[in-house]
């Protein structure tokens, strides 16, 4: 269970037919016939634009005028960035508060219905699927717009809160409250790290449990002694991926503000103020500038889950040494 | 302790059964919205219509009549990118999986490496001079303005499916290349006779997870698609607000649920692969 998979030593490679010399060179030559695709790829369409991009950032290049009307600014979009724009700030809170709250809770929520299920009862497939179905649902720009009629003054979440006698506000009208509701339309899409999750509890070997009953746990001491443990690098592989999701959150918060990131900039997820940047105020110079910061904290954020995550996932092979 | 026990399975079941009710109300409420009028979508809160209001469905199809275009126009734009895509992830994702999988060559552990750097690569940080690239190659707008969308998809660029195939073949028992080897098979043999018929069910995970993909994409299609009868079905969806400037709710849910149909018969088709098949493959190896 890990992102990069190390060779696996094979016995046969010891005894490769017709000859080893020419068979490996052939096997090299097919080797780079068949990855050619993905080098051009690559090349054309991952490295060259991130080059590309790396250099735009220190221009004042937009879209509009002739190439020849680009002026190099040094790091004139880095400085404007960090000390003149307070949108990008806004942006960075933004992303950042989205991130804390919403990963850990739909982590939570997946990891709940998930000890839920892990039953082997009848229609489990069953629920499984239908708690899986936001997950394939809810990027839509029509959950969207359902979030946003629900969230209004005058949606259905007002009237559910009205008969409880509780008055409502448009929460997605209120600066204070709609990134709350982008929030809460991520965790409910909690179907897909919960199915990682199930995978994973299967797999905790049975004798562990048996064992730590004939010790005398309840259920209580084995979850946190058997469960926890175990499951600590499925909860660590979801983690990276759901907050490398989280930040590139979009559609919604597009749909939800109207393309704007607001109220207030209160919606203003980082990757829609690089698409306003961008391709609404058409300043790519400064877009780039946008997109190497961002890649750096996500890098970064990357770097860092990793070496915490020496402390407390639990690898039951004796942990990795990669 | 019989009935202990049993009272237990009932309680979880019930609180299963609550969850979900919670989960699946926003899709019901969304269906049931797109037969109330205009009115009743904001103050019903109850999932069934009060006045039928089938219109809204006829309605939102013929919205943009003023651009001589219906919604059937932009479910054929959606649905040929997105079998664009699949062809393209399909073919040129297994041939690269293979050569990762099974070919040894020189550089071959530095080129994983960086195809797995790639996966955690936010294609938010590239869409600006992807963007220029392809503007400066003449590829933005016109009559077929989606092949920015599709031609990095023949290039292998969606890492995450290399990944996924390269997971499965590793499953793939070497026996079998070795016995075509020893037929006398070459790497290009083993290919054909043995790992691309053995993949199929690979094939059809990337196929399916591309389809819903493609089909839900917003950001990119926002980006290169303007023109109205060019519109993919999520920028269709979202050009309905700015249009009207009165916003016309019953009609615009109507088109949601249409948009939302073809994945949810994916879903029913291939429940049970979407959910194994994808989620899990990073936990395998």
């Amino acid at each position: 269970m890990a992102l990069t998979t190390t060779e696996r030593p094979t016995r046969h490679s010891a005894r490769v037919p017709a000859g080893s010399g020419r068979g490996v060179r052939r096997e090299g030559r097919a080797g780079y016939l068949f990855l050619s695709p993905w080098l051009l790829g690559f090349a054309g369409f991952t490295l060259l634009p991130m080059l590309g991009s790396l250099l735009l950032s220190f221009t004042d290049y937009d879209i509009l005028s002739d190439w020849s009307e680009l002026h190099f600014v040094g790091f004139d979009n880095y400085r404007r960035m960090f000390t003149e724009d307070p949108a990008f700030w806004h942006a960075v809170k933004v992303t950042v508060l989205f991130g804390v709250i919403a990963v850990p809770l739909k982590l939570a929520a997946a990891f709940g219905v998930a000890l839920l299920l892990n039953r082997e009862t009848r229609g489990v497939g069953f629920f499984r699927g239908l708690f899986y179905l936001p997950s394939l649902l809810g990027g839509s720009v029509a959950l969207g717009y359902v979030w946003y009629s629900m969230f209004n003054r005058d949606g259905s979440f007002n009237r559910l809160l009205g008969l409880f006698g509780i008055g409502g506000e448009g929460w997605v009208n209120d600066p204070d409250w709609a990134l709350g509701t982008l929030i809460l339309l991520a965790v409910w899409q909690f179907g897909a790290p919960m199915v990682i999750f199930l995978a994973g509890l299967k797999q905790v070997p049975a004798e562990l449990y048996e064992a730590a009953s004939v010790d005398g746990a309840g259920a209580w001491r084995k979850f946190w002694s058997v469960t926890m443990p175990m499951m600590s690098p499925v909860i660590f592989f979801n983690l990276v991926l759901e907050t490398i999701h989280g930040f590139q959150g979009f559609t919604s918060a597009f749909v939800i503000s109207g393309g704007t990131g607001g109220p207030v900039d209160s919606t203003l997820m980082y990757t829609l103020y690089l698409y306003i940047k961008g391709f609404t105020d058409y300043e790519m110079g400064y877009a780039s500038a946008l997109a190497w910061v961002f890649l750096a904290a996500i890098g970064l954020l990357t770097v860092v889950l990793f070496s915490t995550g020496r402390f407390w996932v639990h690898y039951s092979d004796g942990g990795d040494e990669r | 302790m019989r009935a202990a026990n049993a009272a237990k399975q009932g309680l979880r079941l019930l609180v299963i059964l609550a969850i979900l009710a919670i989960i699946l109300y926003p899709l019901a409420w969304m269906l049931g919205s797109s037969f109330k009028s205009q009115e009743e979508v904001l103050s019903n809160v109850s999932v069934w219509p009060e006045h039928w209001t089938p219109g809204n469905y006829p309605e939102g199809w013929t919205h943009f009549k003023s651009a001589a275009v219906t919604f059937g126009r932009f479910f054929m734009n959606s649905a040929l990118v997105a079998v664009l895509v699949v062809i393209g992830n399909g073919v040129s994702c297994l041939l690269a999986a293979y050569a990762f999988a099974r070919l040894r060559f020189r550089g071959r552990k530095l080129w994983f490496a960086i195809m797995i750097g790639t996966l955690l690569l936010p294609s938010h940080v590239l869409i600006v001079p992807q963007f220029i690239l392809f503007r400066q190659l003449g590829l933005v707008g016109g009559d077929f303005p989606y092949l920015p969308l599709v031609v990095p998809h023949f290039l292998a660029t969606e890492a995450f499916f290399v990944f996924l195939m390269v997971q499965f073949m590793r499953g793939i028992p070497r026996e079998l290349d070795e016995a075509a080897k020893i037929d006398g098979c070459s790497p290009i043999g083993v290919f054909r006779s043995v790992i691309f018929p053995l993949s199929r069910p690979a094939l059809v995970t990337t196929a399916i997870f591309s389809f819903i993909w493609t089909w839900n994409d917003f950001f990119k299609q926002l980006v290169y698609v303007s023109q109205t009868e060019r519109n993919t079905v999520p920028v269709a969806l979202r050009a309905f607000i700015d249009s009207s400037g009165q916003v016309t709710v019953g009609p615009m849910f109507a088109m949601s649920v249409l948009s939302l149909v073809p994945v949810f018969l994916f879903f029913l088709a291939f429940q049970r692969m979407l959910v194994e098949g994808i989620n899990t493959s990073g936990l395998k190896g």
